[in-house]
This record gives C-alpha cells, sequence and structure tokens, in this order.
C-alpha cells in the first residue's frame, strides 16, 4: 500500500528539486549578488537570480541538464514495504521524465543508446541507509553532468596532511575553472577509501549551506577552504569575481595509516535536491521545500 | 562595461565598438549550432555547396535545445548554452567563411578563435551557465530549423529573438580574451594563496 505514496512523494521531490533551489542554496546565492564586487560576475549572479526566479514560476526545469537521478534513503528498519522502494522510485522516475519533462540522461555507455527515460542499470542510483523507527525518508539529488565531470579523487602523500588536502582541492577549483557553472558548491572528504571517500563527498552536498559543521574543527578548515577558493578570482561563470564558492562542506572516514584518500565532488549553482519524510501512518512532511 | 541592444543583420561596424564586459541583448535571428552543424558546414563550403540560410550578420548559439512539436508548431521547452570549446577546432574558419557576427555560448573559446574574431570582426559573448529559462522567455519564435537529421540538440534551430541576454562580451574582435586574462589573474593569485 505504501508504494504509491512513495511513487507520488518521489515525483513530488523531482519536481520540486529540478524547478525549485532549496531555500539555503537560494539565500546563499542572493547573499552573494550582493557582496559580489565584480561587475560581470554581478550580471552573471543576477542572471542566475532570475533564471531561478522564473523557473520557480513556472514549473519548469531551472536548467537544460536535468541531471542523473541520484536517492538518498533513509529507512527505519520497521518500515512496512522496503523491498517495494526501489520500484516505487524508478516508476517515479520515469512519470518525471516524461511528465515535467526531465531531458533523458540514461545512455549506455558501450551501444550509446540512451533509454529515453532516465532508467537503466543501477540509475537511478540509490544510497541506502537503515536507521531506527517505522518511518522512511527520501532525499533526490538530479546530478548534472558539467559539475560532476570535473569531480576528482586524490591518493595524496599521508605526510602531506591538511596542507596537501588544501591544496588538492584548490587545484582541482583551477582546474575545473568555468566548467562546473560556478558559483559551485564543494564536496570533500577525506579517508576511507577510493570509493568511500567519493560518496561520502557527494553525499555532503546534501547539507544545508547555512549549518556549520558540528566539529568545531572541521568547521574552521571548511571555512578556510572556503576563503581559499573565493581568493583565486574564478568568480560567477570564471568570468572573474570573489564568489567562486558558496559553501564548502567537509566529511570524512578513518583511513589506512599508508593512504590519504581526498575526494571533491563539484555541485554547480543549480544545486537541485529535495527531501520528505514518510511516517508510518502515511503522513508525509516536506523538508527542504515549502510545499502549500 | 556598456549596454548595447544589437538586431540582426549585425554589421562588422557595430561589432568593431564592442569590448570585452560589454554586456549585449541579442534581437532578431539566432541560430543554434554545435559540433556537427559546424563540421557540416564547413563541409558544404569546401565542396562549394550553399547553406540553407545566408548566416551573414546573424548570432550563432552554441546550443542543444529541447524542442516540442505541437501539431504544426515547434515550442522551445529548454535552450542553455552549451561548453563552447568543443566548437573551436571550426569557428575561425566558420566566421570566416560565413560572417556570422556574434557567437554565444559557455566556458569560453582559446586562441585559435580570438585570432579569427580579430581579423574576421566577430564577437563571442558568454550566456550565464544552466540559465535555460532566462534563454528561452526570450526567444519569441522557432522560425525553422534545418538539418534536422543531425538530431534535435545539433539541428540548426532558427529562433527569433527579442532580447536575448544578457549576453557578456568575452573574446572582441581587438583580441582580447576575457576568460584567459581572468585565467592569468587566477595563476597570479595562485602564488599568493
Ligand atoms: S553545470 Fe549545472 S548549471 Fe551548468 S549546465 Fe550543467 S547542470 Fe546546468
Amino acid at each position: 500500500m505504501f508504494d504509491k505514496v512513495i511513487e507520488t512523494v518521489a515525483f513530488k521531490l523531482i519536481k520540486l528539486a529540478v524547478t525549485e533551489l532549496p531555500r539555503d542554496v537560494e539565500r546563499a546565492l542572493q547573499q552573494a549578488y550582493k557582496e559580489e564586487e565584480s561587475e560581470t560576475g554581478r550580471t552573471q549572479l543576477k542572471a542566475i537570480l532570475e533564471n531561478v526566479e522564473l523557473a520557480k514560476k513556472y514549473k519548469i526545469p531551472m536548467c537544460q541538464d536535468t541531471g542523473i537521478i541520484i536517492f538518498y534513503i533513509k529507512a527505519g528498519s520497521k518500515f512496512k514495504d522496503l523491498h517495494k522502494i526501489e520500484e516505487a522510485l524508478r516508476d517515479a522516475t520515469i512519470k518525471a521524465t516524461k511528465e515535467i519533462p526531465l531531458r533523458p540522461n540514461a545512455v549506455n555507455p558501450f551501444t550509446r543508446k540512451n533509454t529515453g527515460n532516465n532508467t537503466g542499470r543501477y540509475i537511478p542510483f540509490l544510497n541506502w541507509e537503515i536507521v531506527q523507527g517505522n518511518g522512511l525518508e527520501l532525499t533526490v539529488m538530479p546530478k548534472g553532468g558539467g559539475s560532476e565531470n570535473v569531480s576528482v579523487l586524490g591518493m595524496i602523500n599521508p605526510s602531506q596532511g591538511i596542507e596537501g588536502l588544501k591544496k588538492f582541492v584548490i587545484d582541482s577549483v583551477i582546474a575545473a575553472g568555468a566548467k562546473p557553472c560556478p558559483p559551485i558548491i564543494l564536496g570533500v572528504a577525506v579517508g576511507g577509501g577510493a570509493d568511500i571517500a567519493i560518496k561520502l563527498a557527494k553525499a555532503a552536498l546534501l547539507k544545508p549551506l547555512d549549518q556549520l559543521n558540528t566539529d568545531p574543527k572541521l568547521a574552521k578548515l571548511e571555512k578556510e577552504i572556503f576563503n581559499l577558493v573565493n581568493s583565486t578570482g574564478i568568480g560567477p561563470m570564471g568570468l572573474g569575481g570573489k564568489t567562486t564558492a558558496l559553501a564548502v562542506k567537509l566529511e570524512f572516514a578513518h583511513r589506512h595509516p599508508a593512504s590519504y584518500p581526498v575526494a571533491v565532488v563539484f555541485q554547480c549553482w543549480a544545486a537541485r535536491r529535495a527531501s520528505a519524510h514518510i511516517s508510518a501512518n502515511g503522513e508525509v512532511e516536506y523538508l527542504s521545500h515549502r510545499v502549500i | 562595461m556598456a549596454v548595447y541592444r544589437l538586431k540582426t543583420p549585425i554589421s562588422e561596424e557595430e561589432i568593431r565598438k564592442l569590448t570585452v564586459n560589454d554586456i549585449i541583448y541579442i534581437n532578431g535571428a539566432l541560430v543554434t549550432a554545435r559540433d556537427a552543424a559546424h563540421k557540416r558546414a564547413l563541409e558544404f563550403h569546401r565542396k562549394g555547396k550553399k547553406l540553407p540560410l545566408n548566416l551573414e550578420g546573424l548570432a550563432i548559439f552554441h546550443c542543444g535545445p529541447i524542442v516540442k512539436k505541437i501539431r504544426d508548431e515547434w515550442i522551445l521547452v529548454a535552450a542553455g548554452p552549451t561548453t563552447s570549446a568543443r566548437m573551436d577546432l571550426y569557428e575561425a574558419d566558420f566566421i570566416k567563411n560565413f560572417k556570422a557576427r556574434v557567437i554565444v555560448g559557455k566556458g569560453g573559446m582559446g586562441g585559435k578563435t580570438t585570432e579569427g574574431m580579430k581579423k574576421t570582426g566577430a564577437v563571442y559573448g558568454a550566456f550565464t551557465g544552466g540559465a535555460a529559462v532566462l534563454a528561452a522567455r526570450a526567444v519569441k519564435k522557432v522560425k525553422k530549423v534545418y538539418w534536422l537529421d543531425l538530431g534535435m540538440p545539433e539541428a540548426l534551430w532558427i529562433l527569433e529573438v527579442e532580447n536575448f541576454g544578457p549576453v557578456i562580451v568575452a573574446i572582441d574582435s581587438y583580441g582580447k580574451n576575457l576568460f584567459e586574462d581572468n585565467q592569468k589573474k587566477v595563476m597570479k593569485n595562485l602564488k599568493t594563496l
């Protein structure tokens, strides 16, 4: 009985995500517009804000690249229809592709064939977490290609430590330049292993921009990297200015003594995400967006 | 940082007035063209074949639009700029042969295109990456489409636009390249970080 609710909520989340920025991201863009000193940079931030406004008003995707659909699922261990979630999310993706519409972005890497409906092998991708309780929290992140293409993993020398980490992030940002449509949000993760670091860095992009890291040391390092990135002068769309990043989000896992994996996942200004919580009684609460 | 409203066909004289950081708004005909269309157009030229339309003085948009056919009419759904660097291979010859005067895209173009623009009298303009709704709102009508056999994103879509912009002049006809200059500044800043 829950599969219909899940499908309906997931469809709505995809639609919310692609047409309306989360409030924290919009606020960060407005703040950047206020503070940007480069005239050319300001024109870009203004165009983005206008574009965001229009997308919200007319309920159409804010960017033509509606991305690859990724879900993050926090399922209560006592949630009833666990085995039905995957199918419901695929169905929601197919429906969203047709009705919103989304750009069909799921292509077979070998045959180049586009499935036409944004589903395919492992796509939409599902990240699972089992938590206590009987509810379900769903988050969707439609991830665009331009920013994904410059995301990188580095295995730096552990003896370089935090200095090496900072250098790696800045070098990646400079190499990316205008490509990820700055202003960007950076998800940075250290430790674990190659796959773990990349996964954590991407999940770090889900954190609200205005929320400080709970670890004061990490909050300080985030701020430091943020300032470094914004002193590069890349600016909005690479045209110059002090707004290169809207935020830097750090995450970590413990590491092997011999490895120091650093992952940098880029998110463009079109930072699309939306979350909702479904209670055991079928009640739905939208978490990232105000839904009337 | 002056603001210009240009109407196609745009003359070389109008182009020579523009310098980097100027803002332009385009009125008239904007033609989408990506890699495949650039390549085919140059092949046509080599073989002495005529293009399906005269591009002189028009604006070219690096864009693979989403277009829907409703009854007999094409409706533009989304039209954000695509990465221009991919067209670097063709652009200098393209503007030399067809005299398109404004090239719009995102992310900037390289030295060969900059040199070509200086010689022929053309500019490259940056349209805000991802701002597909803003772009689509300026399109009043899809006038025609050619080369649809290349696929929807690669075809030549002739769009009638009104105040299409803001487009930032990022390469002018005097060899100034805003993206490259900024990149140099960034490298300089890097040393002090
Ligand atoms: S990088 Fe982001 S804003 Fe730019 S085109 Fe891709 S999805 Fe759109």
